[in-house]
């Protein structure tokens, strides 16, 4: 009975994902920064009426395939994001439009498909979302120092005039990302600025807080997170 | 004879033959005295273990700054370490105390090289305490249900594979005659574990398969090992606990037959169901929705027999501890599973499907079936190993009425929470959310909060229940045992 669900479950599913590959056909994100220059086709994506230049192209052999592996950092973060258990709260993957509203919250512009996970070496699809959906929060998000901030105090972010009356984040802090050290003949680029309303986050006197080598490779893993090409299976505003 | 040899017709455990049955239970009890009180010693602490993990999380969803500062207790650590601890702590050394002790009565035999299976015990659970550190010191894999490192996995796999072969060898040699349900579901259930568990393990660590065939093997595991492993075993001891204390045979033997069978088919494709919308193929899901309905049919075929059996008996239900908290397991086995297979239906999962609704779930069918049968089984078992009798009625009280009202409270909580959760993050207006990701946040932690609330009370009945089965080890002899059974109600008086 056992074997006979792994066989139509898992094994069929490996049989047919072992023909799957990277592509080299890709469309253009709008907000992407890398541009690629080739002919424009017009999509009108947040409904808006007004249509949004897309930058259509087609790879030569050896250039550029999608979905991209992930850099050595990045992938360190990926660890990270492992180890804490961003996955509890966080799932990687967008439905597609109608089926919930991950399109309409920014989540993704198209529907994720097998063949976005297939270079990842382990999937974290996740299936709890007491937060936001972050299978594209690189694009959403494309700011170190948001990250930092809002990982060292996710209240920071989400109500940094401490109202009351606005609601706030429970999303847990990760200090234990950061460390605090004198400051250097100048301050680190990276330290944190924290807003005033929150002065028992601040560093103390001379000192300055910046992220370990953790922490910046987590904030490199979430802006790696983006979901800025298109594939023959799914097309954006799918 | 050769030393091999020998030792293969040692482990034959029938019992002597023309023995009345009486003196037959009672030397079996005998033997399996410190096999099984050893795993139920093991299964008590890992309860308090996961309790304390338990507490920890739900605080931390509506208090994020609550030991926030400590990378080991974050939460995803501690919530992982509840899950690990419960799962492969409790339920685990539950099954394998619970579900061997029944195996041996129903089979009249009984293990003969207890030194083995008690060593296998040990280290088991020198595995788990290993994951459950792995955990919360950075070893976590962020796979759902196998959190633990990896390095764990051959130590859990080999010494469960001493554990489990005896509950083979037991119904190998049994006493011939008629096989009881409960011995099926036993002996599937002993199967399908390390089938699952290894493949699992292989397929997502060890030798990790591509893309998002990683997440189907998860969920294809991660259901079954609730379906085809917790769920037999607490069905089993149903079967056998309920007829048993009230002195009377099963409703239905076809029943029980169709009830194994299509728990059997349907449950093992219905796992996809955890990946509906998800970056899988369409047909799996399909398949997968299918077999979720089809799980209808188990349930209620279940809950018929169930029902029949105890019908009219409600007076004796209700002074047993025993069937107090196994009727009250029986009864939730059947709404678990009822609101299993609709959160399978596409229009109701694209609500609850990442939201506390599938946490509500899991605990209906984890706690409130299956951890309150074992409850139950345990109130039957100790005295009978022991020969004493448990030392004070009310400590049962309270953890019945802790333990009944906290996980009612709780998925109350989880259902409805998780439910508005699902609404808030699809909620439309003019295609634009109407809630920001802040608003689903705030709108949680009222919700949580009661779960906390409901935590504090599931944590009083299990504190009950560690001073009575504590009390009742260290008693000794002058524990009440003439009195008779301890009893939670007079047949005519006190209802409480
Ligand atoms: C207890 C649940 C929980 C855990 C664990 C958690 N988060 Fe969050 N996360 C939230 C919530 C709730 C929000 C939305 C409120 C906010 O922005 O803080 C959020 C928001 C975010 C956002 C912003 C997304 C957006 O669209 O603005 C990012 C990025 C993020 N989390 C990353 C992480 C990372 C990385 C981890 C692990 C180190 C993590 N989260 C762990 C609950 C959680």
């Amino acid at each position: 009975m056992l074997a006979f669900s792994w066989t139509g479950l898992i094994l069929s599913s490996v049989i047919q994902y072992g023909s799957l590959q990277p592509v080299t056909e890709f469309v253009n994100h709008p907000q992407s920064e890398e541009q690629i220059t080739g002919a424009f086709i017009e999509l009108d994506l947040d409904n808006d009426g007004k249509k949004e230049s897309f930058v259509p192209g087609v790879n030569q052999p050896g250039e550029q395939t999608f979905p991209q592996p992930i850099s050595g950092l990045a992938q360190q973060g990926k660890e990270v994001y492992q180890n804490m258990g961003c996955l509890y709260c966080h799932s990687q993957q967008v439905r597609r439009k109608g089926f919930g509203a991950d399109f309409e919250r920014g989540w993704g512009d198209r529907q994720t498909v097998p063949r976005d996970y297939i270079l990842q070496g382990r999937v974290l699809l996740g299936t709890s979302r007491t937060g936001p959906d972050l299978m594209a929060v690189g694009q959403r998000q494309p700011s170190w120092e948001w990250h930092y901030l809002h990982l060292y105090n996710p209240r920071i972010t989400a109500n940094p005039t401490r109202d009351p009356n606005k609601p706030d984040s429970i999303m847990p802090p990760f200090r234990f990302l950061f460390k605090v050290q004198k400051i250097g003949d100048a301050p680190s680029p990276d330290a944190l600025k924290i807003p005033d309303n929150f002065p028992e986050d601040k560093a103390p006197e001379g000192y300055e807080i910046v992220p370990t080598d953790e922490g910046r490779a987590l904030v490199a893993y979430l802006l790696s997170l983006k979901l800025n090409y298109e594939l023959p299976e799914s097309r954006f505003s799918e | 004879m050769s030393p091999l040899i020998s030792f293969f017709t040692s482990i034959d455990p029938r019992q002597k033959t023309g023995v009345p049955l009486k003196v037959q239970l009672s030397e079996i009890d005998r033997q399996m005295r410190v096999p099984v009180i050893m795993f139920l010693c093991f299964a008590v602490l890992w309860l308090q273990i996961g309790t304390f993990f338990a507490m920890v999380s739900s605080i931390k969803l509506h208090n994020p700054e609550f030991l926030g500062d400590l990378s080991w207790l974050t939460f995803g650590r501690t919530r992982s370490a509840h899950l690990n601890s419960v799962a492969y702590g409790w339920a685990n050394n539950a099954v394998f105390g619970v579900g061997l002790w029944i195996m041996a009565r129903l089979c009249k035999v009984t293990v003969r090289h207890a030194g083995i299976l008690i060593t296998a015990g040990i280290f088991w659970n020198i595995g788990v305490a290993a994951g459950v550190f792995g955990i919360l010191s950075g070893g976590m894999t962020s796979i759902e249900w196998l959190e633990m490192p990896m390095q764990v996995a051959p130590l859990l796999a080999l010494s469960y594979a001493m554990i489990g072969v005896w509950g083979v060898i037991m119904f190998r040699y049994r006493a011939l005659g008629h096989v009881y349900v409960s011995q099926w579901y036993i002996l599937g259930g002993l199967f399908w574990f390390p089938w699952i568990y290894m493949i699992a393990q292989v397929m997502i660590l060890w030798v990790p398969a591509r893309g998002t065939v990683q997440a189907i093997t998860n969920w294809w595991f991660a259901h079954n090992v609730l379906g085809l492993w917790y769920t037999p075993m607490g069905l089993a001891a149903i079967y056998y606990f309920l007829p048993k204390v009230l002195g009377r045979p099963i409703h239905s033997y076809y029943l029980s037959v169709l009830g194994f069978w299509s728990l059997a088919l349907f449950y093992n494709w219905a796992g996809v169901h955890h990946l509906i919308g998800g970056p899988i193929p369409v047909w799996l899901i399909s398949a997968g929705i299918v077999a979720s309905v089809m799980m209808v049919i188990p349930a209620i075929v279940t809950a018929i027999n169930h029902h029949m059996t105890a019908v009219g008996n409600a007076r004796a239900v209700w002074c047993s501890p025993t069937l107090r908290f196994i009727v009250f397991g029986a009864m939730s086995y059947t709404f678990a599973s009822l609101f299993g297979s609709a959160m399978a239906l596409r229009d109701i999962n694209v609500v609850t499907h990442f939201s506390q609704f599938t946490v509500g779930h899991a605990h209906h069918g984890a706690y409130a079936f299956f951890t309150m049968v074992m409850f139950g089984s345990v109130y039957f078992m100790v005295p009978r190993l022991l020969k004493r009798e448990w030392p004070s009625a009310a400590l049962i009280k309270v953890h019945f009425w802790g333990t009944a009202i906290g996980i009612g409270i709780m998925l109350f909580a989880l259902h409805i929470g998780g439910w508005i959760q699902g609404e808030m993050w699809n909620e439309l207006k003019d295609g634009a959310p109407v809630y920001s990701n802040l608003d689903v946040s705030q709108a949680l932690v009222k919700w949580f909060l009661s779960r906390s609330f409901a935590g504090i009370l599931l944590t009083i009945g299990h504190v009950a229940f560690l001073v009575n089965f504590v009390w009742m080890l260290a008693g000794g002899k002058s524990t009440r045992y003439k009195e008779g059974p301890t009893l939670i109600g007079d047949k005519e008086g006190s209802t409480l």
